[in-house]
């Protein structure tokens, strides 16, 4: 009967409590350090999550399909290094760099796709795969070299990692319009449905008509743009770039998209929950490190965070904190 | 049997109810020792509940059970093997990769110091158990390599293990040939030797009338009766089973009866199903009705696009059809509202429109963007129209009953305008108001022209609603009889392999 009850009251935490959670923790935060709530701490809070928040947009909608991307740190560490290798490629240049990059991690995911949606692999394999074969591809293409921009006062490329308009870091307007388009598709489009009917139970789906396999297929080719757009803003702020600068933001992303209230059973979850997640988990870290943390323990915490946003889906799912069965 | 014993097993006026269902009223028997005892009973009689009751599964409301005379209070699994009562599921549940032994001794292996397993005894005690069975296969053997019938062996060894009061057998000869039945009956008399209860639950009569002693029927979760085997008949254990309250006479006259909307010819899917020819036509509502396993619902997979028939041809129209997916199912007109609900035909966390609107999401569009009046409209329609009790579209479907639950699914379908609807097990899991209100459904349906196909393992259901009914035996068509000329035991004959008064 307690565990009944605890069950409930897990199950109200678990939709409504990681927003008062995080409340919480804001306000207690501001009570102990006033810079914490500052403009600049906020905006700054929101310009370092861009990276982490275009690439969980494109995550959510494969979460929401039912599946993982793993890969997605991996891959953005190939973008970034691919865009500034073509970069300084004379036969490339900025202009062609971009769109060359943009074609060769799309189809990296587009492998992820296929491997996932159409052969049926175990998307937790391929993708944790594909996470060490990118990682030995770039290191391959890098030669184990970092990459950097030789003469960064003459290129335009710095633009997607350092420029504002109208004051506004641009890292943040691409985020924010990105977020916005990829939400009107998860919501409003025929697509975005499908998305969720797969996720939410993918043999009712295929009884329905749906096309499971182009749909998931869709869905990391979605994530793999995402990542591009990721890896762009990142060479572009930095203008270099090491062969690792993208390694365990997979946990991060995921941390976030199940922050946001996806469920890794699939079929719940939207792109506006995503922004909420990657936010709170940029506070955190944010709090932790003027709290005078290391930086590394955010390690720690993304873990402890992964660990009881899982638990609170579950626990919520079935209504009580602990059952001996599924 | 021997009556003068104590009871193996006795159960006292066992209730047991779910949310707005009275799954089992006052169910009372005894199986005595030595005494194989027969569970009859439609689908959805209560049977499993009964068995899930015993197995320490569900606890019931009211009501004791005893074993030997002593109550027996069962809250898990374990109590029920600690007691001495054992099953052997329809369904196996073993480690292929391991030993028979292992199977056998799984989770209480003889142990030596250390914990370690003492191989020795395990193999011996597991080859007595195997020699009381008469088997062919050793206590080394993996289970993987072994056959179905076999496979059923190292359960029936398992129940052995211990010091068995009662022996359940869930419909054991399911998937067993001739042959190995032969084999499980002789291990069946063996157990009745050694003086051990036997509950056995089949739906083949010429079974029941060869091995049991006694019959218990049980009817929409009520306790019917009990009768002796050798004073009874197969006509008065149906009536027991199906009850006087069938009623033929609402069906509905037959409709209008328009052109041929399917056809098929010579359709065979491997060995799910051979040789399978009938017709539709518009305004008719043809039954397929068979044991589970006859190979109906696989039949309604392969016009669906589901299955690849491995022969024949389907027809639509007079023209002929071949569907390699649901998606091309679903253009042709070919629409299934498949027999589980929950895992195939809804997606529960959606709300009711959109499980609705689902196969033709794609066409309701304004611009790129799903359009929320068309989607609105036609939840309306068909919420009105099968008067779907929901408090809005915006309710997840989980959340609804399971009468209004399949109410969405087949909305969803007829929003379609299919040429031909297959409905598998209508009314499975629904209450019996939601039930007659679905039968007249499929029966209005036909009245406006549609071609149905009703697939039903519920004899009343499949006499209420069809024109013409598919009997199916083992993968063939028996028989397809007229709704004029149709009996109960005719019909049960034919889906029973009885032909003209043999087994086929």
């Amino acid at each position: 009967m307690k565990n009944d009850r605890l069950g409930k009251f897990a199950g109200v935490l678990a939709r409504q409590g990681i927003l008062v959670a995080f409340i919480l923790f804001m306000i207690g935060f501001s009570l102990w350090n006033a810079r914490f709530i500052s403009v600049e701490n906020v905006f700054g809070v929101v310009r370092s999550s861009a990276i982490l928040g275009v690439m969980a947009l494109g995550v959510t909608f494969v979460v929401i399909g039912g599946n993982l991307d793993l890969s997605v740190g991996s891959l953005m560490s190939f973008s970034a290094i691919v865009v500034l290798d073509l970069h300084e490629n004379p036969a490339f240049g900025p202009a062609l760099a971009i769109p060359a990059m943009f074609a060769m991690t799309m189809a990296i995911g587009a492998l992820n796709g296929f491997l996932v949606g159409y052969l049926r692999l175990n998307s937790l394999i391929v993708t944790l795969g594909m996470l060490s074969a990118i990682h030995g591809l770039t290191l391959t293409y890098s030669g184990g070299q970092n990459m950097d921009i030789a003469n960064q006062e003459a290129t335009w490329f710095g633009i997607f990692g350092r420029g504002t308009a109208l004051g506004i870091p641009i890292p943040v307007l691409i985020f924010a319009g990105l977020a916005a388009v990829l939400a009107i598709l998860l919501a409003k489009t025929p697509f975005g449905r499908k998305v969720y009917a797969v996720g939410g139970n993918e043999v009712a789906a295929t009884f329905s008509g749906i096309p499971r396999a182009r749909v998931v297929f869709f869905t990391y080719l979605i994530s793999s743009f995402c990542v591009a757009t990721a890896g762009l803003i990142q060479a572009s702020r930095t203008m270099g770039a090491q062969n690792t600068v993208g390694q365990g933001l997979e946990l991060e992303v995921l941390a976030a998209v199940i922050l946001g209230g996806a469920s890794l059973l699939g079929g719940s979850g939207t792109v506006f929950k995503t922004v909420i997640g990657v936010l709170i988990l940029g506070f955190i870290q944010n709090g932790l490190l003027l709290a005078g943390l290391e930086f590394y323990v955010q390690f720690v915490v993304t873990w402890i965070i992964i660990i009881l946003a899982v638990w609170l889906d579950i626990a919520a799912k079935r209504g009580r904190l602990w059952s001996p069965i599924a | 049997m021997n009556t003068d014993r104590k009871p193996a097993l006795r159960l006292e006026n066992i209730v047991k109810t779910f949310p707005g269902v009275r799954a089992l009223d006052d169910v009372s028997f005894e199986v005595f020792p030595g005494e194989v005892h027969a569970l009859m009973g439609e689908n959805g009689a209560g049977k499993s509940t009964l068995m899930k009751v015993l197995g320490g599964i569900h606890q019931p409301d009211e009501g004791r059970i005893f074993v030997e005379e002593a109550e027996a209070v069962m809250t898990t699994p374990l109590h029920a093997k600690a007691r001495g009562v054992m099953f052997i599921h329809q369904e196996l549940s073993l480690a292929e990769e391991l030993s028979v032994a292992e199977n056998v001794y799984l989770g209480e292996l003889p142990r030596k110091s250390l914990g370690r397993v003492d191989w020795a005894t395990l193999y011996a005690n597991t080859d007595e158990i195997l020699k009381r069975l008469k088997v062919g296969f050793t206590a080394r053997t993996r289970v993987g390599d072994l056959s179905i019938a076999n496979q059923q062996m190292v359960e029936i060894a398992r129940a052995l293990t211990v010091d068995a009061k009662v022996v359940i057998f869930d419909e054991p000869t399911a998937s067993l040939t001739d042959a190995e039945k032969v084999v499980l009956f002789e291990v069946i008399a063996g157990l009745q030797a050694e003086g051990v209860g036997i509950v056995y639950i089949s739906h083949r009569m010429e079974e029941i009338f060869k091995i049991t002693d006694r019959i218990s029927v049980l009817r929409d979760g009520e306790y019917r009766g009990t009768l002796v085997t050798s004073e009874t008949n197969e006509d008065e254990i149906t009536q027991m089973m199906i009850g006087r309250s069938l009623d033929l006479s609402r069906r509905t006259a037959r409709g209008e009866v328009g052109k041929t909307a399917l056809r098929v010819e010579g359709l065979s899917c491997g060995s799910l199903f051979q040789d399978i020819s009938f017709d539709v036509r518009q305004g008719e509502v043809v039954g397929f009705y068979g044991l589970v396993g006859a190979g109906r619902t696989e039949i309604a997979e392969t016009l669906f696009g589901l299955r690849t028939p491995s022969a024949g041809k389907i027809f639509l129209k007079d023209e002929e059809l071949r569907i390699h997916s649901p998606i091309e199912a679903i253009r042709h007109g070919i629409s299934l509202v498949p027999e589980s609900r929950k895992e195939q035909g809804l997606v529960l966390g959606m709300n009711c429109r959109d499980n609705i609107t689902l196969p033709q999401v794609s066409d309701l569009v304004a611009g790129p963007f799903v359009s929320d009046g068309a989607e609105v409209a036609i939840f309306d329609q068909y919420r009105d129209r099968l008067e779907i009790k929901t408090p809005s579209w915006r309710s997840a479907v989980g959340n609804l009953s399971g009468g209004n639950q399949q109410k969405i699914v087949i909305g969803k379908w007829l929003a379609m305008r299919p040429e031909v609807l297959i409905v598998d097990e209508p009314t499975r899991g629904i209450d019996v108001g939601s039930k007659s209100e679905i039968h007249n459904l499929l029966r209005d349906l036909a009245a406006r022209g549609f071609a149905v196909i009703v697939i039903s393992s519920e004899m009343p259901e499949v006499l209420h609603v069809s024109d013409r009914i598919v009997a199916m035996y083992q993968g063939r068509v028996m028989r397809i009889f007229d709704a004029e000329e149709v009996t109960e035991d005719s019909l049960i004959q034919a889906i029973s392999g009885i032909e003209n008064g043999k087994v086929a």
